[in-house]
């Protein structure tokens, strides 16, 4: 169980506020916390790893990890974290990067292995991909196998085809490790994706606290979607008319049979659900 | 010619290499914690400290020779009590010429690798300490390799800088052979004396030096940059 009672005075987009943030977070819980841009979710995050001075009362498993007087060095804390730019040792190969932090190869491989690195282990930083990167970000935070994994916008950078692929190993890692993670993302994809408890936070404040499982149980069931669509584009192919449409950025064509739909027309998109 | 080179006093030159190497490590271990603090402090002495570092950069070497020998000197509280406590006497010596040089090219040590360490990604510094690693293994083990072409600037233009000496070096140390005479003062000397063809040779001596030193520094750092940038 974490327990957190921090104060911080910010300054945020409208100007100086507090961060006045007061939760408890359960052992296993996958914690996604999300919030306009100046909210104090990094801040937060940072609070904890102890990156930075705020006052008041973070105690993890009862360990007090900082009160008003007294506060455990940020080496000492139970923690693993992830970036959200590129943070990796420049100077290091892949490899080296995890057992700087600990010299423990099992380990290394093991983590390198559940995210598809085995083959990059001698490869330098500089030479990988953003999605790489950040697979060997996760990894080696979770060298000092620690009880706690704090992620800032991990993924913020990345295209959805990497996206998704991520979330698959990130929950994987935070299943068989048996993690308390927190993660900061601005995408409802990734909190619908990994999150068993959403945080919104709103001017240094929570806004909302909601349990995902409750909330995906509520949402209704529907047999049939509708969706807005806009025709872009009107072409001939073999004497019949199609339309070129647009829904949610993906481009569809569909066959005319009604001679009176023209560009920029605004349609009505109704579609049955089945897998 | 050859007969001319091999007859070639050469102590100076060996003087100024010796003081180069004594003040560039002397410089690197006093100037790697101030520049640590000064690249990550927020206090608000550090433009004081600034100041103070980057003085000799605008100050005439002859001011700041004549203050460094008046405060070195027998009759300053510095140095009596230097040669009554220690019988060190630091005026007109070769460690007179060690400490003047180490407040002149105080600068060039500081300067670089405060650069070197304020480009560096802070996160990766966190990452450090987040892996439990102190600031002393995460300056040497992430921070310094990090930044290999402010480093190799650093250590080396203070180590030319230092050959290069002239003013601070002869109202600190005079001209004493054996002693305190080192290049620069020696050209001066010979060309005075119009001893043009000695006083050629030595400064040809140092061009070529100073000249293949700067070209490696350089060399060495468009290299490091096409690391650090990477290849796909």
């Amino acid at each position: 169980m974490i327990h957190i009672d921090i104060k911080k005075p910010l300054l945020g987009v409208d100007g100086f506020m507090q961060l006045d943030i007061n939760i408890n977070i359960n052992k296993n819980e996958f914690i996604v916390i999300s919030g306009n841009s100046g909210s104090g979710k990094t801040t937060l995050l940072r609070c904890l790893a102890g990156l930075e001075e705020c006052s008041g009362t973070i105690k993890v498993d009862n360990i007090l990890w900082q009160d008003n007087t007294n506060k455990l060095k940020v080496q000492k804390r139970d923690i693993g974290f992830v970036f959200q730019s590129d943070a990796l040792f420049m100077n290091m190969n892949v490899l080296d990067n995890l057992l700087y932090v600990n010299n423990d190869m099992t380990l290394a491989l093991r983590l390198l292995d559940m995210t598809n690195m085995s083959s990059f282990q001698k490869t330098m930083p500089a030479n990988l991909s953003g999605g790489q990167k950040q697979r060997v970000s996760i990894c080696r935070a979770l060298m000092k196998r620690p009880n706690i994994l704090l992620l800032d916008e991990p993924f913020s950078a990345l295209d959805n085809n990497i996206k998704s692929k991520l979330y698959t190993e990130l929950l994987q890692i935070h299943n068989e490790f048996n993690l308390t993670t927190i993660m900061v993302s601005h995408d409802l994809n990734e909190v619908y994706a990994l999150a068993s408890r959403h945080i919104i936070l709103d001017n240094g404040i929570i806004k909302k606290d909601e349990n995902l499982s409750e909330l995906l149980n509520n949402i209704e069931v529907k047999e049939q979607i509708q969706l807005d669509a806009k025709i872009l584009k009107i072409i001939n192919i073999n004497n019949q008319k199609h339309a070129i449409v647009n829904i949610n950025n993906k481009f569809i064509n569909i066959k005319l049979n009604n001679n009176k739909c023209k560009v920029g027309d605004n349609l009505i998109i109704l579609s049955e659900l089945f897998i | 010619m050859f007969e001319l080179i091999t007859n070639l006093d050469f102590t100076p030159f060996l003087l100024s290499f010796k003081l180069a190497s004594i003040t560039t490590v002397i410089l690197f271990i006093l100037c790697l914690p101030l520049a640590w603090y000064l690249a990550n402090t927020k206090s608000k002495l550090k433009p004081y400290i600034e100041t103070i570092t980057a003085l000799p950069l605008v100050l005439p070497p002859s001011v700041l020779g004549f203050y460094i020998l008046i405060s070195l000197s027998s009759n300053s509280p510095f140095g009596s009590y230097l040669d009554e406590v220690f019988d060190i006497q630091l005026a007109f010596t070769f460690n007179g010429l060690v400490v003047a040089s180490i407040f002149y090219s105080l600068p060039f040590m500081v300067q670089p690798l405060q650069n070197g360490f304020e480009s560096l990604n802070k996160n990766m510094i966190e990452s450090s300490y987040i892996a439990g690693k102190s600031i002393i293994t995460t300056i040497f083990k992430v921070a310094l390799p990090n930044i290999k072409p402010a480093l190799l600037t650093a250590l080396v233009i203070t180590f030319a800088h230092t050959i290069g000496e002239f003013g601070v070096v002869l109202m600190v140390g005079g001209s004493i052979e054996g002693q305190t005479r080192v290049a620069s003062i020696a050209i001066y000397e010979l060309s005075e004396g119009m001893d043009y063809t000695n006083a050629h040779i030595y400064s040809a001596f140092m061009l070529i030096i100073s000249f293949i030193v700067l070209l490696s520094v350089y060399m060495f750092n468009a290299k490091q940059k096409q690391k650090l940038v990477g290849f796909k």
